[in-house]
């Protein structure tokens, strides 16, 4: 009876830890095998173009409303105290700080990280990654690396196209809509955003870079059990990853906020 | 390379091998070797161990105890990058081909080539080609495995595993899921291969058809053990109780297997 209740008890905790455990050894298995030859340039180009050049459209897309919709909400804010110059600044720093890192890793994580969890969990299940292995190529360093090195490059500078064009988001509905003097709006963005804030940004888009690949790898590699297996890899993929990027991205302002 | 010992009949040596997944024992001591340029068949019904037996083979699992020996070495104890090694003695024919869905026919073929044989891209098209063309494969060179039909899909299975030149060619449940006639074209494309290329080949089947037709030596796999070991003609008049109920229950009649036996 005990035992049973305690099995019970201990079956999350339990499970979360295996996968931590799992995700740590694949993590120490894709630094090994990424310095180990051969390089293959040809596959990271492609991992590169598919995670990179394939979300420019998504996370522009959302990051010129991300960056609207703040104007016109802080714009509501500010106004009761008569402060509306200060949009430029605030919106600023929400985007370089939080909101650019946050939602672009959380729609290349929705696009790409879902697409790699179905892609190798279609070849598990296929038989595809057992045969890469037999032909004597380690599948980790074919398929897991290249995909986990192009998200870790090329979030970063999605991230910063998510704050450009945030920017220019909060720009237009603050000059063009709701009327800010564009000096003063240029002019709080200039005193209140730090380099700092922007480079700080861009390491945790690093992070989640490797974060949400390495989780969607994870999936994919070990998805069983034909298309329903690879449906749910998918979808813990995607799950995992989103709660993943909340919770570090709180961690890592915290470390950040106290070390500067 | 130490311990290597290429004059040695046999190419693959198992040696008691045991392997269990939590209180499923699969494997319970299974000995057995495959013969230098034999085709040899493991035979048995679902759930018997077959496809763990193959995992161990080549190295994609390891077991509780026991050796699997590969040319001289013992594979059991290597590490991914000596496993890597010793891969390239195998070639792999899953069992619906298991070909690269993101690559044409021509890059799944060439993709061996390309990871580990330093060819200018003229030689391997002419290599890939021309497997291809033994292959009865060169008109659809640049289709896609998903255009491909379950029959062509098999044989690019095949040319992909041959490319390198190993030293065995290993099926994987070669006849499931395909019907009687696309079935026997299988068997009649091992042997074959078998004979063309004069590779030693090892089938993994539950398929008696396939066991009779193709195999020079038959392993019965029962109950994570081998209970039967010898060539086809005495596997038909085994007297052992668990091969008898075998055959019985595989729905293969004697007056079919008698001709196959007397071709083989």
């Amino acid at each position: 009876m005990i035992d049973r209740i305690l099995k019970a008890v201990l079956k999350f905790p339990l499970a979360f830890f295996q996968e931590l455990g799992e995700l740590g050894i694949l993590a120490f298995n894709v630094f090994f095998w990424a310095l180990r030859p051969p390089y293959r340039f040809g596959v990271l180009i492609n991992a590169l173009a598919f995670v990179g050049v394939g979300s420019i459209f998504i996370v522009g897309l959302t990051g010129i409303f991300t960056g609207a919709v703040l104007a016109l909400q802080s714009y509501q804010g500010f106004r009761q105290f008569r402060a509306e110059g200060m949009v430029g600044g605030v919106v600023g720093m929400s985007l370089t700080r939080e909101l650019g890192p946050v939602f672009s890793a959380l729609m290349v994580s929705s696009r790409a990280g879902s697409a790699m969890a179905t892609e190798l969990g279609t070849m598990r299940v296929t038989d595809q990654i057992d045969a890469i292995a037999t032909m004597a190529v380690n599948p980790i360093q074919y398929l897991v690396v290249p995909r986990v090195l192009a998200t870790m490059i090329m979030l970063p500078a999605l991230c910063m196209l998510f704050n450009v064009v945030g920017m220019f988001g909060a720009w237009f509905v603050a000059i063009h809509i709701l009327d800010i003097d564009p000096g003063v709006f240029f002019e709080r963005l200039r005193l209140w955003v730090d380099p700092s804030d922007v480079f700080g940004g861009l390491f945790k888009s690093v992070v989640f870079g490797f974060l949400i690949s390495l989780i969607a790898c994870h999936k994919g590699f070990h998805a069983s059990g034909g298309a329903a297996g690879v449906g749910e890899a998918t979808t813990k993929a995607v799950v995992y990853s989103a709660v993943v990027i909340l919770v570090v991205d709180y961690f890592l302002t915290t470390l950040m906020v106290s070390n500067g | 390379m130490a311990g290597t010992d290429q004059t040695s009949k046999d190419f693959i040596q198992i040696i008691d091998l045991r392997k269990s997944y939590g209180d499923n024992h699969v494997l319970r001591g299974v000995d057995m070797v495959v013969s230098r340029g034999e085709t040899t068949v493991i035979i048995g019904g679902s759930g018997a161990g077959k496809t763990v037996l193959l995992k161990h083979v080549i190295g994609l699992e390891k077991p509780d105890s026991g050796q699997v020996i590969v040319d001289g070495e013992d594979i059991t104890v290597m590490n991914d990058v000596a496993l890597g090694r010793v891969r390239r003695k195998f070639g792999m024919v899953f069992q619906f081909g298991a070909l690269f869905d993101s690559m044409s026919l021509f890059d799944n073929v060439a993709f061996p080539l390309r990871e580990h044989a330093h060819l200018k891209p003229r030689e391997i098209r002419e290599r890939v080609m021309n497997m291809l063309r033994l292959l009865g494969l060169d008109d659809a060179w640049n289709r896609f495995p998903g255009d491909l039909s379950g029959g062509m899909r098999k044989r690019g299975g095949v040319a992909r595993a041959l490319i390198m030149e190993p030293g065995i060619l290993i099926y994987d449940e070669p006849t499931t899921g395909l019907d009687p006639l696309a079935a026997r074209n299988v068997d009649q494309l091992i042997v074959e291969t078998a004979a063309r290329f004069k590779v030693t080949s090892l089938v993994i089947t539950h398929d008696m058809t396939t066991c009779f037709g193709v195999g020079q030596k038959v392993n019965v796999l029962y109950e994570g053990r081998i209970a039967f070991t010898g060539a086809p003609a005495d596997l038909a008049v085994s007297s052992e109780p668990v091969v008898r109920q075998f055959l019985g229950s595989s729905g293969v009649s004697m007056d079919r297997v008698k001709p196959l036996i007397a071709s083989s």
